[in-house]
């Protein structure tokens, strides 16, 4: 018996169709590009030593989100193809691509929006906000952290991978068993998506461990619990989430890849599998997901909501309590995502009436949200423009929420395009309106500038009237039968202007897009004419605005005090000020390039875990752990930032906001 | 002055309500007007069977009790927008208002209260709708066996002895009991004209219960996701009369191809866009074969 150093990857895993070669050649050729640019511009050090090595939350933040934004431009190229496909694919025509590419499209269209865009929008805006608005310097574990962003950007890499060599998963972002298993999906794809959620999940929970711990035992004094801002409990409610549901996502995994590998039998069809088994589990961690990426968006608009209306966030004790209520909820809801499975009636009706009860802290946090405007002086900058539309979309989407969790109504409308548009309806009205609001909201404090205002506009009207016209005839289809997932259907259904109506909002989508990339990138050409110097661009009420923009390195030169909620608000406008206290030594993390060797090392562990390369997968696991040992056993770890330069840092931020004010 | 700088504040606000209060009406006149053009093709909608009409009854009932709570949203997102926009001095400003427990008792009440009216309807029609349970009629259930194959369904009659592809009729007025199993991956049964969907899966066996009212040829199809034919998957449930059913079943009967083990087991084998097929029965056994087959030490799809 010979062994193959390649494991099974041969010369036909670079074969591909087409518009995959083209997709291939185009991320080539712009990776070709940007470290020609790179290089050009002797930019690698710069990376390297204030970004790459980096253990401060904010860069962290940053790079998340980038990551974040480069693969949302990947998932909705990925959205484009579907619709293009379903738009061309009707009678005697089949479209554009063939029935195997069109399934891993959709596949990596759903991993590629839950697991990077949202997970990582939801992540960076954590790491860009939790130290600053609990009033501390930094996180728990500045180095975890690091970690858990290097899993995730190491898990992005493996998954663009799989669009070069081989083939992806194209059995849904789910990936159902007994369709998973070794039987009816034999090659590398479902191996890929298992190994990509595998990396970045644990990265997600190490993360987690951090800011739970962060926002437990680092607030500043006088912040109590109930005088945290809201975001802050969001986020707080989100990790505890993470860290009871990803467990169960990471053994799920371990299980079906021990069925695929090693011929064990928890979900195979026969053998004394169980599929159904496999479907309950990635749901109990499926529906929590869910309410860990909406949980902090809820927590912006608390946020942004008092701000734009100059008045404190209505109901701030209901409004807590109906964030823990729904995180309690969402661990007991999850049999409702399979109705259809043929549970007996009292099982069903239970799941069904737990889900009724979300709607009620739901409900009530866009009632406060509402009265927040009441005798407020609302101001319609761009992120209450997003979460005007936020308003609008989230109450239809929570209303065909509830007409999803009966029963009798599901199985008229499960698994069809009305689910379909129901949780892009969550997803995108709710989540990725509530990360476009953060984006334009905190923008000038973590860059320094503003934004256009005018393009953001502009922006927003695409996606508005772009996300009605591609959504709301997806409901339609539902009630005309349109299954999801198909790539091909007949002309008597009846749907084909339908998805025509729906291709052209995803257009209006795509020239939002257009001009949110253009607008991020004249901001930056243009940011010496759009400085924010004051620090506080919006009169915000919560401490990241009573730092410079963007914030040193150390955050706060005096840790402030906490008497009451929205305490900068109150010191801005009874004048109050804040105790001044002699500049002193500041020690902060030192960088560690031990995070990157991690990621990188996980990304050769993946791809070898795929590809069966045991001998570099047992290699790059062991040297994985000689990295954290080697970590754990330094002692140097901290560096001082001398009194005197935060003076200077500090005298220079006052002096600037002083001149913009004269 | 340009068209952007005159866009700020004052003229803004009302800009942005307008045009986004005319897009929502918009879209709102634009469902009934689809219903009316499209309303063959709404299965959901406009449905041929008790089931499915009790079960869009129950979405009526239940998008009625949620557009309580919906209607006061949107009137009040546009109604506080205009009036406390930042540019209206008129409008009282008291940025000190952090609570007021009457307002907070309403709307944590009115939704439990709402809640409480939708989970009691859909209680009782979950149970009252148990795709298991038999329907209550003068004549008696005919029973079919579905298969959910790879990638097409197989629809077997063990009282007539025939059996067919991608092809189901009954009488129409007659309940009908659908075993359901698969030799593939999970599945879904859906004939949305009739009623609600239910999953097709390996070593298992679900049942659905529908009727047709009214005589008609429905689409039928997977609802859930198996591989590569999956979007040829679909199939036509013809509702006829009794008298045609009766026809039908005697031409199947005639049928040179029958259907035991082993032309099941070649039949089983993947394939794609398959076209109607009929047979004669064999083995009355086949699905309880089928369905036991995966209970098999060593099992596995081939079909041994």
């Amino acid at each position: 018996m010979t062994v193959n150093i390649f494991g099974r990857l041969k010369l036909e895993a670079f074969h591909h169709e087409a518009s995959q070669n083209f997709a291939v050649m185009m991320m080539v050729l712009s990776g070709i590009a940007i470290i020609g640019l790179l290089t050009y511009f002797r930019l690698w050090r710069w990376l390297w030593n204030d970004w790459f090595t980096s253990c401060d939350p904010k860069r962290i933040g940053v790079m998340y989100i980038a990551v974040a934004l480069l693969m949302f431009f990947k998932g909705f190229v990925d959205a484009l193809m579907m619709r293009l496909q379903q738009a061309l694919s009707v009678g005697s025509s089949h479209g554009f691509i063939s029935a195997d590419h069109f399934q891993e499209v959709f596949s990596a269209h759903g991993t590629t929006m839950i697991f990077f865009v949202a997970m990582g929008s939801v992540f960076g805006v954590m790491n860009l906000l939790i130290p600053l608005q609990i009033g501390a310097r930094d996180v728990a574990f500045p180095f975890l952290n690091s970690v858990g962003f290097w899993l995730f950007a190491s898990s992005a890499t493996l998954s663009m991978t799989s669009l070069a060599i081989g083939k992806f998963s194209a059995t849904g972002w789910l990936a159902y068993s007994p369709l998973s298993g070794i039987e009816f999906s034999p090659g590398e794809g479902v191996d890929y998506w298992i190994w990509i959620l595998q990396i970045a999940g644990i990265g997600t929970t190490l993360s987690a461990i951090n800011f739970m711990v962060t926002i437990l035992k680092m607030r500043c004094p006088g912040m109590t619990f109930m005088k945290m801002p809201i975001f802050v409990w969001s986020c707080l409610c989100s990790v505890v989430l993470v860290i009871f549901a990803f467990p169960i996502l990471t053994a799920t995994l371990a299980m079906l890849t021990l069925d695929r590998d090693l011929g064990m039998h928890f979900f195979t069809a026969g053998g004394g599998g169980n599929p159904m088994l496999y479907i309950n589990l990635i749901w109990a961690w499926g529906h929590p997901e869910v309410y860990i990426l909406i949980l902090p968006v809820f927590g912006i608009f608390s946020e942004v909501v008092p701000t734009f209306c100059e008045k404190r966030l209505f109901g701030y004790a209901s409004m807590v309590w109906a964030l823990v209520l729904i995180t309690f909820l969402s661990f007991i809801v999850w049999v409702h995502h399979f109705f259809t499975m043929g549970a007996s009636p009292p099982v069903n009706a239970f799941f069904a009436v737990m889900t009724k009860l979300i709607a009620i802290p739901t409900g009530v946090k866009i009632f406060n949200w509402l009265f927040t405007k009441f005798r407020g002086r609302v101001h319609f900058d761009s992120p209450m423009l997003w979460f005007f539309s936020f308003l609008l979309n989230f109450s239809i989407g929570g209303m065909t929420g509830v007409l999803l969790s009966a029963p009798p109504v599901d199985f008229q409308v499960h698994n069809s395009l009305f689910l379909i548009a129901h949780f892009h309806g969550m997803a995108i009205g709710g989540v990725l309106f509530g990360f476009f609001c953060a984006f334009t909201y905190w923008f000038p404090k973590f860059s320094g500038f503003r934004l256009s205002e005018k393009l953001n506009r502009i922006a927003f009207g695409c996606w508005f009237l772009g996300f009605l016209i591609a959504f709301m005839p997806l409901y339609m289809l539902g009630f005309m039968g349109a299954t999801r997932r198909l790539d091909h259907y007949d002309v008597e259904t009846g749907w084909h202007p339908l998805f025509l109506l729906a291709g052209f909002g995803a257009l209006i989508i795509l020239a939002g897009v257009l001009v949110q990339m253009y607008g991020l990138l004249k901001a930056i050409i243009d940011r010496d004419k759009n400085r924010d110097l004051s620090g506080d661009p919006w009169n915000g009420r919560t401490f990241e605005w009573s730092v410079p923009s963007p914030p040193p390195e150390y955050n706060f030169a005096s840790i402030p005090k906490v008497n009451q909620r929205d305490q900068f608000w109150a010191d801005k406008h009874l004048h109050t000020v804040q105790p001044t206290r002699a500049y002193e030594d500041i020690l902060m993390p030192k960088n560690t390039a031990v995070g990157v060797y991690i990621g990188v090392l996980s990304l050769i562990f993946g791809f070898a875990m795929v590809w069966h390369m045991y001998w570099l997968a047992a290699i790059s696991f062991i040297a994985i752990i000689a990295c954290v040992i080697a970590r754990v056993s330094g002692e140097d770890e901290h560096a001082v930032i001398p009194a005197s330069k935060v003076e200077a840092m500090e005298s220079a931020y006052l002096r600037a906001k002083m001149g913009e004010v004269k | 002055m340009g068209l952007w700088d005159r866009w700020n504040g004052r003229t803004f606000v009302p800009w942005l309500l307008f045009i986004s209060g005319a897009i929502v009406i918009a879209v709102l006149i634009m469902q009934p007007l689809m219903v009316l053009f499209f309303r063959d093709q709404i299965s959901v909608l406009f449905p041929a069977g008790w089931v499915a009409v009790e079960e869009r009854n129950l979405l009526y009932v239940i998008q009625a009790i949620m557009l309580l709570v919906i209607i006061p949203v949107y009137v009040l997102t546009f109604i506080f927008s205009w009036n406390y926009a930042a540019h209206n001095s008129k409008a009282k400003y008291e940025p000190d208002i952090v609570d007021n427990i009457i307002a907070e008792c309403v709307w944590w009440g009115l939704p439990c209260i709402l809640t409480i009216a939708i989970a009691v309807v859909t209680w009782v029609k979950t149970e009252q709708l148990d795709p298991f349970k038999p329907l209550e009629s003068d004549k008696p259930t005919i029973t079919i066996q579905v298969v959910a194959l790879d990638w097409k369904w197989l629809f077997i009659y063990p009282d007539a002895k025939v059996a067919s592809v991608n092809f189901v009729q009954f009488p129409a007025n007659v309940p009908v009991r659908f075993q359901i199993t698969a030799d593939a991956p999970m599945n879904s049964f859906w004939i949305p004209h009739l009623g609600g969907q239910i999953y097709a899966m390996p070593n298992m066996i679900t049942e659905l219960n529908l009727i047709a009212d009214v005589p008609g040829e429905y689409r039928g199809s997977s609802a859930n996701f198996s591989g590569k034919g999956f979007a040829g998957m679909h199939f036509i449930a013809k509702a006829s009369s009794a008298e045609e059913y009766e026809a039908w079943v005697k031409s199947a009967q005639e049928h040179t191809q029958s259907l035991n083990w082993t032309t099941y087991s070649n039949l089983a084998l993947q394939s794609v866009n398959d076209p109607v097929q009929f047979f004669k029965l064999d083995d009355a056994s086949l699905f309880d074969q089928i369905s036991m087959k995966y209970m098999h030490p060593h099992a596995s799809t081939e079909g041994k």
